[in-house]
């Protein structure tokens, strides 16, 4: 397992203290007025005292994301979206703050009870202001040390803007130009939070680096935007995790991943995805619409997703791998789950430029109750891309007769020598298979948690090992009640 | 143990079952051989609670309790197994962790505490010893790609692992070669003790040569047309059922 002693360290540090001086982060201070405009953009930067670049980089995505229109290519219905009623800078509204946990939504805390979330953690996520919350700054200080010793930087991105601008100059947006498409383009213009990580060359990040660690993740916003860098020979693994469920509206969650990969690199990044997925109706929910995209820039390289999709109304997303180096690999594992009225329209794409790359996806989509399920996918290979392999498994798993499963395999090659290979399944869950488990006391709701996780193993196996408990938990959750 | 009462079923708007009564005490192993679609896997469902079935009339009390009223894990952790006819494949999850899943809710049912996995991996190399199962079966996927015979064999395992009251065999003979046949046997015949009971649907009078039944009884259209000791099994081996189905329509038209 992809794990060292390190980060247990840090997770039992982390588990166990507390913090003597109350819930400090009341930063709803600056909030801008409703709607986008180029004022809006400039006062953004200005708050967070950019530099000219940056603002005119925010500036050029702002006019991209005017010149943009709607996608239509995508498979169900795109909700209208009014860009002008959201405020672009603000301690996130949807962050109530609750005086104990007896005002917090019962059904939440049922399922962080289900989620094995301990007590405190459970307050912290929920937005509960309490007296005793984790010493994140001391846990943070802790592996920030052991970090800087190795010369690795994993800050916030507007820190990184302060303390690194040579570095954030020449990666930010490289991989995802700030025109690439609209939400892409309207991350560029208003993005206010998010990581940064650099690791330098020939270091072996030692623990795995997450979200979950960072200060200030509590306001973390609807904009991320993050960039990691692997530098020569080094290796990275980082986890995303928004297992906390955020009860809202529908809100948009429009944000970016940059990865970049150099000569012999390293980067895993895995998702554990679990936004609130609106109700039973299909009313509320986030809408998940994030660009996430790799570029392996140097030979050897290689980057690897691997996401859980469990939450959100709607996901739609497709982390892509441009496989520019040499002999470079990219790996895409996925397992969406979709129930009730959720949408899910997500794969990836694999963009094969370098000789003898290699690609990997693998999907497994489960589709309960009124869902609907899309895998899409697209392994292009170019035409100096000699000896480019494609290894494409696509499965569909079918609980009940109510749900959809789709997919949309896309293959461009302009080179000869390129192997593509494609396989697709669809299946249900068995009545007889449940009675099966069943007539060995094993309940319905448990046998089809068992089915699916050993559905979903191949994907779940590529998670570090902390999160792949987790997964598995939350495919249970997220299904409950979808079998008679 | 179990008592059925003028058993009544159907599926389909089809009666299957048709007045069938029985009676099993701890101890005995009762054979129930009979013709092809006679009412055989039927009655196995209907006691194990599979849901396509509606019982009509009739009642049957396990232990006192009544099973119809339970839900199938419940009449499971209550002791009650079923080794199928054709036992299902389950990709993905794989044989020893579906083991511990089922072993660990029946004991949780009964207030016991769920096994260590050192224990629990003792238990395993012990039953699997027990009824020779192939270790290499017990890692792979649930049935997936098993033969024929090795489905039977695992159902066999996992009746060694879980240890029930009443164990039915649905034809767990066919398909077993000669050897597996014997071990299996042995297996069951290990098993077997004064607090548990055995039913064994069978076709041939050969395992009932292994497994000495304390009765027999043939299913014929719905219903228990004669029971007898192990002798019967011979008679029908001889004769074939057709003496029994003349006589049988003759108290239907009787009636
Ligand atoms: N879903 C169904 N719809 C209609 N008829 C059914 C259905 N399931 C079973 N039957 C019928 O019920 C009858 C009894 O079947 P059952 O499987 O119990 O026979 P059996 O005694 O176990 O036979 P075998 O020795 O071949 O295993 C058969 O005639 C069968 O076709
Ligand atoms: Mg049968």
């Amino acid at each position: 397992m992809a794990k060292t002693i390190d980060s247990n360290e840090i997770i039992n540090d982390f588990a166990t203290r507390e913090y003597e001086h109350g819930f400090v982060t009341d930063i709803e201070m600056d909030i801008a007025p409703a709607g986008l405009s180029e004022e809006i953009v400039r006062f953004i930067s200005e708050k967070k005292d950019e530099p000219e670049w940056l603002l005119e980089w925010r500036l050029r995505g702002y006019k991209a994301f005017l010149k943009d229109k709607l996608p239509e290519w995508q498979n169900f219905e795109l909700p209208p979206m009014d860009f002008q009623g959201i405020s672009y800078y603000a301690a996130p509204k949807n962050k109530k703050k609750y005086n104990s946990l007896d005002e917090v939504d019962p059904e939440l805390l049922a399922t962080f009870e289900k989620l094995g979330i301990p007590l405190n953690e459970q307050k912290v996520l929920a937005g509960v202001a309490v007296d005793a919350v984790f010493d994140s700054i001391s846990v943070a200080t802790t592996y920030k040390e052991k970090l800087k010793e190795l010369g690795i930087i994993f800050c916030s991105i507007g820190e990184a803007v302060q303390e690194h601008p040579e570095l954030v100059q020449k990666y930010l947006g490289s991989v995802v130009p700030h025109s690439d498409n609209i939400f892409a383009a309207l991350n560029t213009a208003v993005f206010s939070d998010g990581s940064f990580v650099y690791i330098p060359k020939g270091v072996r990040c030692p623990m795995e680096l997450s979200t979950y660690f960072r200060i200030n993740t509590q306001g973390t916003g609807q904009f991320e935007r993050t960039l990691i860098i692997a530098d020569e020979g080094s290796y990275v693994s980082y986890l995303e995790g928004c297992t906390a469920p955020m009860r809202d509206e529908n809100q948009l969650h429009a944000a970016v991943v940059e990865l970049i990969a150099l000569d012999n690199a390293e980067i895993k990044y895995s998702t554990v995805q679990n936004w609130y997925p609106g109700d039973k109706n299909g009313k509320g929910g986030i809408y998940n619409f994030v660009t996430k995209r790799g570029a392996c820039r140097g030979v050897n390289s290689k980057i690897s997703w691997t996401q859980v999709e469990t939450g959100s109304a709607i996901t739609w997303k497709y982390p892509s791998v441009i496989l520019q180096g040499d002999n470079s690999t990219g790996e895409f594992y996925s397992v969406a789950v979709t129930g009730n009225k959720q949408i899910a329209d997500t794969g990836t794409k694999m963009y094969h430029l370098g000789r003898n790359t290699k690609s990997r996806i693998i999907s497994k989509g489960i589709s309960a109750g009124y869902s609907n399920n899309s895998y899409r996918g697209l392994v292009h290979v170019g035409a100096k891309a000699d000896n480019a392999r494609n290894f494409t498994q696509c499965d569909s798993l079918l609980i009940g007769d109510k749900c959809g499963a789709h997919t949309f395999p896309y293959i461009e090659t302009k080179n000869n020598t390129a192997m593509v290979e494609h396989e697709a399944t669809t299946s249900k869950i068995g009545e007889d298979q449940i009675f099966y488990l069943n007539q060995r006391g094993i309940d319905s709701e448990k046998a089809v948690a068992l089915i699916i996780n050993g559905y979903a193993k191949e994907v779940l196996n590529q998670l570090p090992m902390e999160f792949a408990v987790e997964a598995q938990k939350l495919l249970s959750i997220t299904l409950e009640g979808s079998v008679g | 143990m179990l008592s059925i009462k003028n058993l009544h079923a159907e599926i389909e708007e089809k009666k299957i079952l048709k007045g069938i009564s029985l009676d099993i005490k701890p101890g005995e192993v009762h054979a129930i051989m009979g013709p092809n679609g006679s009412g055989k896997s039927t009655l196995s469902s209907v006691l194990a609670g599979r849901e396509n079935y509606t019982v009509t009339e009739g009642e049957v009390l396990f232990e006192g309790k009544d099973l119809l009223d339970m839900a199938p894990e419940v009449r499971a952790r209550e002791g009650l197994f079923l080794a199928f006819q054709y036992p299902v494949e389950i990709p993905g999850v794989s044989n020893i962790n579906f083991l511990r899943t089922a072993l660990n809710e029946i004991r949780e049912y009964r207030g016991l505490p769920a096994l260590e996995a050192k224990e629990f991996l003792k238990l395993t190399k012990d039953r699997q010893k027990l009824v020779e199962f192939d270790t290499k079966l017990i890692n792979r996927s649930l049935n997936e790609g098993f033969s024929g015979g090795e489905k039977k064999r695992n159902e066999i395992l996992q009746l060694a692992m879980l240890e029930p009251k009443l164990s039915i065999l649905d034809e767990t003979d066919s398909g077993l070669d000669i050897d597996a046949l014997r071990i299996v046997s042995n297996g069951v015949n290990k098993l077997r003790n004064e607090h548990n009971a055995f039913v064994i649907i069978t076709h041939y009078q050969r395992l009932l040569e292994y497994i000495v039944p304390d009765y027999v009884h043939v299913l014929y259209n719905g219903r228990i047309v004669k029971s007898g000791t192990k002798e019967l099994a011979l008679e029908l081996e001889e004769k074939g059922y057709d003496w029994l189905k003349e006589s049988y329509s003759e108290t239907e038209s009787v009636k």
